[in-house]
C-alpha cells in the first residue's frame, strides 16, 4: 500500500471535512473502485473481439460438417445447388453467380450516380444545399431492407416490365437497381469524405492556372481522392454482397446458374433465409449448407473490408 | 537547508511551502525541464517567466501530477510539499491526493457547464462532502474569497457559462479555493482577459497570499512585478536566475535575463 | 492549340460553361433520383397501404383473410426486443466506447478491439443471424425466442453504438477533463461527473440511430428462426404475485414488423399486399421519425456548441 500524504491534511482547513485520515480511506477505496470499472469496461470492449471471433468460429465449425460431406472440388464446380432435393448436389456457383449479378447491377447504378453526386456536392453544392441534401441520403440510406425488397417486387419490376414485356416477376435487374439506389448515399457519403479532404490549395492552384470548377473537380480533385473514392466503391461491393430481403423477396428463390439480370435466380443471402424459414433438424446437411454459403458470404465481404479500409486509411495517410 | 546551491543561499524565502529540488522531467524521449531548483515561499507569490516555449508551464504542472494524465512522461528530483517535506512525485504518491491539497486554475476560464454552486462545491463533493450546510459554507467563503461573492449571490443556479470571461476566471479561482489548498498554481491565469480583469485579478491573488502559497506562471513582466515577491526567469526548459521580484527587475546578475526583461528578445 | 494565345479562344470557354453546365445538370439528375426514389416509396406505400391502416388492424391477430389480419404480435414483439437490444447493447457500446476513448493504450489489444469494431460494422447483417443461430439457438439453448433476437440485435448495433459514443466523447475538450482532474477527481469521477453528462446529447443520437436501424434488421431475425404467422402474444412481463414481474416471455417465440411485412410481401395478392404496404408505412415511420430525431438532434447540438 503506497504512503498516503493527505493524512498530513489534519493540519489544514480541511479538518471541517473530517480529516485527512478519513480521506486516505475514501481514496483506498475510490482506487479500488476505480480497478473494477476499468475492468469491467475492459470486458465490455472485448465484447467486439468475441463477436468477432465466435462468427468465424461458428462459421467454421459447421462448415467443417458441411465439407465432411462435401469435397472442395464438387462445392466449386458442380453448377448446381439443390442440397434439399433427393439428387443432392452442393455447387456454390448459382448462388454466386446470383449474388455477383445483382450486386453488378447494383454497382452499375451506384458508382456513376453515385460519383456523380459526390463530385457535385464536394465541388458545386452550396452549403444549404449540402444541408439539406445529406440528411435525406441518410434518410435514404435508413428505410428498412424489407421495404425495398417490397418496392423492388411491387414497384421496379412491373415498371421494367412495361419495357421488357417478358420480364418475369422474379428478376435479378430490378432487385440489382434497387440494391444500387440503396448503397448510394452510402457510396456518396464516403466519396464525398474523401474529396472534401483534399487540401484547398490543390484546388486553388487549379483555379489560378484559369481552370474551371469542372477542370478541377475532375483532373485535380478526384485523382487526389482516388484512393478513398476507390474505398468507397469497395466497401459498396461489400454491402450489396451481404444485401439479403430486397433479392429474397424479389429474385425468386430458384437457383439458377445465370449471368443474364434478366432471368430469376437466387443469392447466396437469399437461399440462408430460405433455408431459415424452413424447419431444417440441427446437424443435417441442409443446416450446416446455411453456414457454408455463410462462409463464403464471409469471406466475400471480409476481402472487401480489408481492400476497403486499407484504400481508406492510406487515402488518409496522404492527407 | 542542506542542498540549496550558492545562489540561493542568501536570498531565497525564509520560510518555504515547496520546493523544486534538481527537478528534471521529458515527454518520451525530450527532455523539456533540466535540473531546476526552486524554492517556493510560504504565503508569498512566486512567479515564473520566460519566452514561449520556456517549460514554465511545463514546471507548473509538475506540481499537480498533470502530466500524470498522459502517457510517456517521466520526472526526475523531487519536489518536496511543506510542511511535511513529502516528495510528491514519488512513484509511490497517487497523484490525486496531491491534487487534494495543491490547487490549480488555468489559462483558459475552463468551467464545468453547471451551476455557478456546483462549480465551486465540486471539489467538495470530489473529497466526499454531502452535508448541505458545510458545502453552503465553503461556497459562500470561497466566492467571497475569489471576490465574486456580491456578483453571484442571486443567481447560484444559473449556468457558470452565462458569466463573462473575467467571472469565470474568479468563479475557476473559487473553486480552487473551495478546498483549501496549500498551494494554488495559476497558469498565466489572465492570458484570456480584458485589462480590468486582468487587474481584479491580480488585486484578488495579492489578498490571497495571506491564507494560500501561490506559483504563478505569466508571460506578462509588468504583472510578475506587479504581483509577486520572488521571480525565476526560465530559458529552455532551464533556470536561469531566480530571485526577490524587485532585485531580479532592476539588477538582473545574468545578461539573459537583462534582455529578456528589457525586451531584447521573447 | 499552342499557336493560338489561350485568351483569345473564346469558343473554347463557352464550350467550358457548357461542360459546366451539364454537369450541374447531370449531378442534380443523380441526386434527385435518389431523392426521387424516396418520394415514389412513400408514395407507393401510402397509395396501397394507408386505408389498410385503423384499430382492427393494430389490434388483431394475423389471419388467412388479409381482410382481417393485423400487427398485433408484431409490433408487441418488435418492442419487447427493442427492449432487450436496449438493456443489453446501450451499456455494452457505450463502456465500450469508453474504453477505447478514455482508458486504452496504444498496444496490441487495443488495436486487435479497433479492427474487431471496424469488422463487425461492415460485416453482413445476415451473418450476424447465422452467428445467433449457431451460439444462441443451439449452443446456448435460448431457442427461437425474443431473448436471442435481442442479443442479435444488440450485437449487430454495436459498432454504430461505440463509433457514435465515441465521436460524442471526443468532443468534450481536455480543458474540462483537466478542470476536474485538478480538483482531485479521479478519472472515473471526471468521466461520470463531467464527460458523460455533457456528451449525452451525441450519446442519445447514437443510440437512436442504432435503435432505428435495429427496428428495420429482418435477414438475422429470419435466421435464428422467426415465424411469420403467430397468433399470439408473448406472456405479460406483469404478474399478480409477487415480485409481480415475469420473464418468461424472454423465452416466447415471436414475430416482428419487418417479418410480418416479408410474410406478406411474399404472398400472391392485392390484399396482402395492402397488409404489407400498410406495415410498411408504420416502419418507415418509425426509422424514419428517429432519424429525424437524430439529424435534429445533432444539428442542435452544432448550433450550441459551448466550448
Amino acid at each position: 500500500m503506497s504512503p498516503s500524504i493527505v493524512a498530513a491534511k489534519n493540519t489544514s482547513p480541511l479538518r471541517s471535512l473530517g480529516g485527512g485520515d478519513i480521506m486516505a480511506m475514501h481514496r483506498r477505496t475510490q482506487q479500488r473502485r476505480e480497478r473494477v470499472i476499468e475492468g469491467g469496461l475492459f470486458i465490455a470492449a472485448l465484447t467486439s473481439v468475441a463477436a468477432t471471433v465466435t462468427i468465424i468460429a461458428v462459421l467454421l465449425s459447421e462448415s467443417i460438417g458441411f465439407f465432411k460431406t462435401v469435397p472442395l472440388t464438387n462445392f466449386f464446380t458442380d453448377t448446381l445447388w439443390t442440397p434439399l432435393f433427393a439428387d443432392p448436389h452442393y455447387g456454390i456457383l448459382p448462388l454466386l453467380a446470383g449474388t455477383l449479378v445483382t450486386s453488378g447491377v447494383g454497382l452499375l447504378v451506384a458508382i456513376p450516380l453515385g460519383t456523380v453526386s459526390a463530385i457535385y456536392l464536394s465541388e458545386f453544392a452550396s452549403s444549404r444545399v449540402r444541408e439539406v441534401i445529406k440528411p435525406t441520403l441518410e434518410l435514404l440510406g435508413a428505410v428498412p431492407t424489407v421495404v425495398y425488397g417490397y418496392f423492388a417486387l411491387l414497384v421496379v419490376t412491373p415498371g421494367l416490365q412495361q419495357i421488357w414485356s417478358d420480364l418475369p416477376g422474379f428478376n435479378m435487374l430490378g432487385p440489382g437497381i434497387v440494391i444500387g439506389i440503396m448503397i448510394m448515399p452510402f457510396v456518396i457519403s464516403l466519396s464525398e469524405d474523401a474529396m472534401r479532404a483534399v487540401p484547398m490549395v490543390l484546388r486553388e492552384g487549379s483555379y489560378a492556372i484559369g481552370a474551371t470548377r469542372l477542370q478541377t473537380a475532375w483532373r485535380v480533385v478526384v485523382p487526389a481522392a482516388t484512393s478513398g473514392i476507390v474505398a468507397a466503391y469497395v466497401l459498396g461491393v461489400s454491402r450489396a454482397v451481404g444485401e439479403t430481403m430486397v433479392v429474397a423477396i424479389a429474385a425468386g428463390q430458384n437457383t439458377n446458374l445465370s449471368w443474364n439480370p434478366l432471368e430469376p435466380a437466387a443469392t447466396i443471402t437469399a437461399y440462408i433465409v430460405q433455408v431459415a424459414l424452413g424447419d431444417l433438424p440441427h446437424g443435417s446437411i441442409g443446416y450446416q449448407s446455411i453456414f457454408a454459403a455463410g462462409l463464403v458470404l464471409a469471406m466475400l465481404t471480409f476481402t472487401c473490408n480489408i481492400l476497403g479500409h486499407l484504400l481508406r486509411k492510406r487515402f488518409r495517410e496522404v492527407y | 537547508m542542506n542542498h540549496a546551491d550558492a545562489l540561493h543561499a542568501y536570498e531565497a524565502p525564509t520560510s518555504l511551502g515547496a520546493e523544486a529540488r534538481a527537478l528534471s522531467f521529458s515527454y518520451g524521449s525530450q527532455l523539456a525541464l533540466k535540473n531546476l531548483s526552486i524554492p517556493i515561499g510560504k504565503n508569498q507569490i512566486t512567479a515564473l517567466i520566460g519566452p514561449s516555449g520556456c517549460g514554465k508551464s511545463t514546471f507548473l504542472r509538475c506540481f499537480n501530477r498533470m502530466h500524470d494524465l498522459y502517457p510517456g512522461n517521466h520526472y526526475e528530483g523531487e519536489i518536496l510539499l511543506y510542511p511535511d517535506r513529502c516528495n510528491i512525485l514519488s512513484a509511490e504518491i497517487d497523484p490525486i491526493e496531491v491534487r487534494m491539497r495543491i490547487a490549480m486554475v488555468f489559462q483558459k476560464p475552463n468551467p464545468f457547464p453547471k451551476s455557478i454552486y456546483e462549480n465551486v462545491a465540486y471539489g467538495l463533493r470530489v473529497r466526499g462532502a454531502i452535508a448541505r450546510a458545510l458545502l453552503d459554507e465553503k461556497v459562500e467563503q470561497a466566492l467571497r474569497g475569489a471576490a465574486l461573492w456580491d456578483e453571484v449571490k442571486d443567481r447560484l443556479r444559473t449556468q457558470a457559462t452565462s458569466l463573462s470571461g473575467g467571472q469565470q476566471q474568479r468563479l475557476c479561482i473559487a473553486r480552487a479555493l473551495a478546498t483549501d489548498p496549500e498551494l494554488l498554481l495559476l497558469d498565466e491565469p489572465t492570458s484570456a482577459l480584458d485589462p480590468i480583469a486582468t487587474g481584479s485579478i491580480e488585486e484578488l491573488l495579492l489578498d490571497l497570499k495571506q491564507c494560500v502559497t501561490i506559483l504563478i506562471v505569466t508571460h506578462n513582466m509588468q504583472q510578475a512585478a506587479r504581483v509577486s515577491d520572488w521571480t525565476a526567469f526560465m530559458y529552455l526548459g532551464e533556470l536561469v536566475e531566480f530571485g526577490p521580484t524587485g532585485r531580479l527587475f532592476t539588477t538582473p546578475s545574468k545578461k539573459q535575463t537583462e534582455d529578456y526583461i528589457t525586451g531584447r528578445f521573447g | 492549340m499552342a499557336a493560338q494565345s489561350p485568351l483569345r479562344q473564346p469558343p473554347s470557354i463557352a464550350r467550358r460553361k457548357t461542360a459546366e453546365a451539364m454537369f450541374k445538370v447531370l449531378g442534380i439528375g443523380s441526386l434527385a433520383i435518389a431523392v426521387g426514389t424516396l418520394v415514389l416509396l412513400f408514395g407507393t406505400l401510402l397509395f396501397q397501404g394507408a386505408m389498410r391502416i385503423d384499430w382492427q388492424f393494430l389490434m388483431s391477430y394475423p389471419s388467412r383473410h388479409a381482410a382481417q389480419a393485423g400487427i398485433l404480435p408484431a409490433w408487441v414483439g418488435s418492442t419487447l426486443i427493442m427492449l432487450v437490444t436496449t438493456v443489453v447493447g446501450v451499456p455494452l457500446g457505450v463502456a465500450a466506447a469508453i474504453y477505447l476513448e478514455e482508458y486504452a493504450r496504444r498496444n496490441w489489444m487495443t488495436e486487435l478491439i479497433e479492427v474487431a469494431v471496424t469488422n463487425l460494422a461492415s460485416v453482413p447483417s445476415i451473418i450476424f443471424g447465422l452467428l445467433a443461430l449457431g451460439l444462441f439457438v443451439h449452443i446456448l439453448g435460448l431457442g427461437e425466442s425474443i431473448l436471442v433476437a435481442g442479443l442479435t440485435l444488440a450485437l449487430l448495433v454495436l459498432p454504430v453504438m461505440i463509433v457514435t459514443t465515441r465521436e460524442a466523447l471526443r468532443t468534450i475538450p481536455v480543458e474540462i477533463r483537466e478542470a476536474a482532474s485538478a480538483l482531485g477527481a479521479s478519472k472515473w469521477q471526471t468521466i461520470a461527473h463531467h464527460v458523460l453528462p455533457y456528451s449525452g446529447a451525441g450519446i442519445l443520437t447514437g443510440i437512436i440511430l442504432a435503435l432505428s436501424r435495429a427496428i428495420g434488421e429482418t435477414a438475422p431475425i429470419i435466421t435464428i428462426g422467426a415465424l411469420t404467422f403467430i397468433a399470439f402474444l408473448p406472456p405479460t412481463p406483469f404478474s399478480t404475485q409477487p415480485p409481480y414481474l415475469s420473464f418468461d416471455w424472454l423465452l416466447s417465440p415471436f414475430t416482428v414488423l419487418p417479418i410480418q411485412m416479408f410474410g406478406w410481401v411474399s404472398r400472391p395478392g392485392e390484399d396482402f399486399a395492402s397488409n404489407a404496404a400498410a406495415t410498411g408505412i408504420l416502419l418507415v415511420g418509425m426509422t424514419l421519425t428517429m432519424n429525424g430525431l437524430a439529424i435534429y438532434l445533432r444539428y442542435r447540438m452544432r448550433k450550441q456548441v459551448s466550448w
